[in-house]
């Protein structure tokens, strides 16, 4: 039994060391699947999620913890722009978690709350119509906020959602000028026997 | 009669033949609840664990352009415009669609590749008769997506996906128009997608 308990206890240290734990996500998000091979990075990135139902979701995220000011900048910046009256607790809670999901009518209250509580509210998404692009606020204050960073503009939608959200999300970001983002999805293979099977067969890569 | 009694005090040094010798323990532990607790760890580590990370997949579009002027032409003969609809509903058609919609075409998410894959073909031969370069025979092949306000997301991935499969060097995403959205709904209907 002794080698048995041996290698069951190898893969246990496998497990724990190559766990890495989920981060707690306020919504659940089916990705749909695509043959790109590029893995998602950490970097200064702005990521916008929407679910099934099509609520959207802004997320900011920065690389280094020490630019954590610039969410304050954000903050700041649509405060002032929307006449949202936070006090500097609310900003400050905004800048420990900057995942929001609500009409600006309702971010004061969603940031009075404490973080955990924020994660079960039932939140109705940042509007993404055409005449009430809220999403295009945000992103524009973001932009502001990340001057002189290279951001990444990111966007994870479910499976089931339908186009118009996704449209309105890219909508607001080709307002704020910016036309290359990144859909996060999960891998899949490539289907044997297309053009890019061979190429990738022969070894050459993707292009950019 | 002066005797010491040098013996009294040590006298449980000596090993009577009544005195048993200490036993010797077995240094073996039973194994058991640690096998068992590690087995429950593995469990949990394999459930929790995501192995694999997410990939990103690039899109870029194009600014809108409001002068008719700049906006890009396509030449009928290379342009596919594939219409996603309701239900995973895809149809396509090549060139203009004709007033009749007598070339609008429905197919699968399946058999799409190999619409794509034989337009691709068909144009890359009229490339060579028109003696374009060897590495560009493709460059009047061009894909139109029209998703409907009906398809999903994953609709889109999908189909975008495709292009990134078959290599297509140009395509664009862009709005349905009524009557295609007209055309789409009616063959819904007649299919029976609901």
């Amino acid at each position: 039994m002794t080698p048995f308990v041996d290698v069951a206890f190898l893969i246990l240290s496998f497990f724990m060391l190559a766990t890495k734990f989920k981060p707690p996500a306020p919504i659940t998000i089916t990705t749909p699947h695509s043959v790109s091979s590029d893995k998602l990075k950490e970097e200064d990135a702005v990521l916008v999620e929407f679910d099934s139902v099509g609520h959207v979701y802004f997320t900011m995220n920065t690389k280094k913890t020490s630019d954590n000011n610039l969410k304050l900048d954000l903050i700041r910046a649509v405060n002032s722009n929307r006449n949202l009256g936070l006090n500097d607790a609310e900003m400050k809670s905004f800048m420990n978690y900057t995942t929001v999901g609500s009409p600006f009518a309702e971010i004061k209250s969603l940031l009075d709350m404490p973080k955990d509580q924020r994660d079960k509210v039932k939140q109705k998404g940042i509007p993404v119509d055409s005449t009430n692009n809220e999403l295009a606020t945000w992103i524009g204050a973001a932009k502001v906020a990340f001057q002189g960073h290279t951001v990444l503009y990111m966007i994870k939608g479910d499976d089931n959602a339908t186009y118009p959200t996704f449209k309105g999300v890219i909508d607001a970001l080709k307002k704020n000028d910016e036309y290359k983002y990144k859909l996060i999805t999960d891998p899949k293979a490539v289907p044997a026997g297309t053009e890019l099977y061979t190429k990738r067969e022969s070894g050459k890569k993707d292009e950019e | 009669m002066a005797d010491i009694d040098v013996s009294g005090g040590d006298s449980g040094h000596k090993k009577g033949p009544g005195v048993k010798k200490a036993k010797k323990l077995s240094t073996r532990v039973d194994m058991t609840p640690m096998v068992d607790l590690g087995f429950l760890l593995i469990t949990f580590f394999i459930f929790t664990t995501t192995m694999s990370t997410p990939s990103t997949m690039k899109l870029y579009m194009p600014k809108d352009e409001k002068d008719p002027k700049n906006q890009t032409e396509v030449k009928q003969s290379g342009a596919l415009t594939i219409l996603l609809g309701k239900g995973n509903g895809i149809y396509y058609y090549e060139g203009q669609l004709k007033e009749d919609g007598s070339n609008f075409k429905s197919s699968t998410y399946k058999e799409i590749r190999d619409v794509i894959i034989k337009k691709k073909k068909d144009v890359m031969e009229m490339g060579k008769a028109q003696g374009y370069p060897k590495d560009t025979l493709d460059k009047d092949f061009m894909v139109i997506i029209k998703p409907n306000t009906e398809a999903t997301y994953k609709n889109t991935v999908d189909i975008l996906d495709e292009m990134t499969i078959n290599q297509v060097h140009r395509f664009a995403l862009v709005d349905i128009t009524d009557d295609e959205n007209k055309l789409v709904k009616a063959t819904e209907a007649s299919n029976g997608i609901k």
